[in-house]
């Protein structure tokens, strides 16, 4: 829904769970409004069919789940070095391997540290209700055509299958670049080349450094997250998407209880909002990042907060959803 | 005096990196004169597909984006599925559609995308230096069969064209050679025939160019077209295998 109100009438992808939903939904609605929407052979043909329909400056969007978004990283890598913008959507389920259909936080790193081959990032954005999911969704398109990058929402089993109320309004338009780049015919013009092949002597290199610097802006420009509580905060969860869901019943829980607990809540997970937490970090000095891994975002965490602060981690791995009580099991035993 | 002969509009200036005696320029001059014929110049988009066709880009003078190694089909109907107005084509090889982008090429085929694709077959990876492909001969030396490949080691050549022919998706499968004047002007009609068939909607358009790679195959320029005639054709056998008179409407 979200896509369809930023514009994007074109959907390719292949079923898999739990993300069926979202092609399901675009099978049917996307026909009426002459868009198209294609039943690809393989995640692999669908990220490709992708990456043409977006070298043609159309917005564009595909969705799967994680081993399906594991077929699909070669293409990723070259839309990243082919600065094509499309917004990919990964309702991840648990790994590795085929893993299971569960709730997990399992590609975290997959999908911030690049995933395919080379040196590139990906706009990454972790919704934790339905309204995120549309509003972020709305979001990445404009990102991903603002920086010519890849953007990807990374939600999970539960965000993907749940039931909300939703206030559907369509985002104030940003002001983008002209897609000159676009492949339309070389009408008048001298002819656009879409490649990320670069043989001569130094072309790749300052190729890299170009994608570096864009990377660089992100970081200045774009960094998205959410606090609850952290002014008088002498503790602070760390969770994303649907753990920090839960983990704000904790804290709510812990609040009950006179502990001083507040929640950072990353929205962009690439650009990652390390000042944010850093400035946190020089107030408070207790952090718990809460994951549904076995520990990924934590490094992130240790990366950001001020040399002196503590972080603590608790992590599940793929399975049951952790109850807020376990979580505040654990803001207790480090509550100082 | 007055010129009969001249470079396709949709060309560029300038020489072609293949080797000696290598057919991919015949190739690239048969699109061109296409495309210049029915002129779709500034409406076609190329699709570079991985292997010496890659460098395409430096040669048409159009638009023209790279694919994935073996997915140039799959991004060829993407760029069709977003702008149906313009004409795409793409020209693979034999380790790209045959080997690693197979699905996709049959799925494309299946789907009866409307574009058209030029399949060089070769027999032979060119560009990493002459590996064994999905169409290296029985008996062939490459440098990863060096004992010649034997089907009970490595099965047996594809004929890509027949398969294309089976599916209901398919408009137009031909396949051509250029090692002679008499097989070049057959090649050059089924070439112009595709991008006909593609500007009138009649589906996915299918022309394999048996092609020599004289430096792969360890022979010069006249011993490789000699190659093509008498041992490329009998198993690959010339002509037009299917060919739709009418689009298929629901």
């Amino acid at each position: 829904m979200g896509a369809i109100d930023a514009g994007c009438l074109l959907f390719f992808g292949y079923p898999i769970t739990p993300q069926n939903e979202i092609p399901e939904y675009l099978s049917k609605h996307l026909p009426p409004l002459g868009g198209t929407f294609i039943q690809a052979e393989s995640e692999i043909a669908s990220i490709n069919l992708l990456l043409g329909a977006s070298a043609t400056g159309a917005r564009a969007m595909s969705s799967s789940s994680s081993p399906g978004i594991s077929l699909m990283q070669e293409g990723i890598s070259y839309m990243a070095g082919s600065e094509l913008p499309v917004v990919i959507v990964n309702i991840s389920r648990s790994g590795p391997g085929l893993g299971g259909i569960s709730a997990s936080q399992g590609d975290y790193f997959q999908a911030t540290r690049g995933g395919g081959h080379g040196d590139y990032r990906m706009i990454v954005l972790a919704p934790s209700t339905i309204q995120e999911m549309y509003d972020l969704t709305c979001l990445a398109f404009d990102l991903s055509d603002k920086y010519r990058n890849p953007a990807m929402i990374l939600g999970d089993a539960l965000i993907g299958q749940m039931k909300e109320p939703l206030i559907r309004q369509k985002p104030e338009k940003m002001d983008l670049p002209p897609k000159d780049w676009a492949l339309t015919g070389a009408r008048g013009r001298k002819p656009n080349r879409i490649k990320s092949l670069y043989l001569q002597e130094g072309e790749l290199t300052e190729h890299n450094w170009k994608l570096y610097q864009k990377y660089e802006r992100m970081k200045k420009e774009e960094v998205r997250f959410e606090t609850v509580n952290v002014e008088d905060a002498r503790f602070i969860i760390v969770a994303f998407g649907s753990m920090a869901r839960v983990s704000k019943s904790a804290m709510e829980l812990a609040r009950e209880e006179g502990m001083k607990v507040g929640l950072f809540r990353p929205i962009t997970l690439f650009p990652y909002p390390e000042k944010g937490l850093y400035d946190i970090s020089k107030q408070v000095k207790q952090f718990l990042t809460v994951e549904l891994n076995t520990g990924q975002m934590v490094e992130d965490v240790k990366l950001s907060v001020d040399r002196d602060a503590q972080v603590y981690f608790y992590g599940k791995p793929p399975g049951a959803l952790p109850p807020p009580e376990e979580i505040l099991e654990e803001i207790r035993k480090y509550y100082k | 005096m007055e010129l009969v002969f001249k470079r396709p509009e949709c060309l560029i200036d300038v020489p072609f990196h293949f080797c000696p005696g290598c057919h991919h320029g015949i190739a690239h001059r048969l699109v061109a004169e296409a495309i210049d014929h029915f002129k779709i110049r500034e409406k076609t988009i190329g699709v570079a597909s991985v292997g010496c066709s890659v460098f395409m880009y430096d040669y048409f003078n159009i638009d023209v984006v790279e694919a994935p190694h073996g997915r140039a089909s799959a991004v060829a109907s993407g760029v069709k599925r977003a702008r149906k107005d313009l004409i795409v084509f793409t020209i693979q090889g034999d380790g790209d559609l045959g080997a690693i982008g197979i699905a996709e090429g049959i799925h494309t085929a299946n789907r009866g995308e409307n574009i058209t694709l030029i399949f060089a077959n070769n027999g032979i990876y060119g560009m990493t230096g002459g590996q064994m492909a999905p169409t290296t001969l029985l008996g062939q030396k490459t440098t990863t069969s060096p004992y010649g490949r034997d089907f009970t080691y490595d099965g047996y050549p594809i004929r890509m064209a027949e398969m294309m022919a089976t599916l209901e998706g398919s408009a137009l499968v031909a396949r051509v050679a250029v090692n002679n004047a008499a097989n070049l002007m057959k090649a050059k009609k089924a070439v112009r025939k595709a991008f006909q068939m593609q500007t009138e909607e009649m589906g996915f358009s299918f022309v394999e160019i048996l092609m020599s790679c004289p430096t792969n195959w360890g022979l010069s320029s006249l011993e490789a077209n000699r190659r093509v005639e008498e041992e490329m054709i009998p198993y690959f056998p010339l002509g037009i295998l299917k060919e739709r008179k009418m689009a298929d409407y629901l």
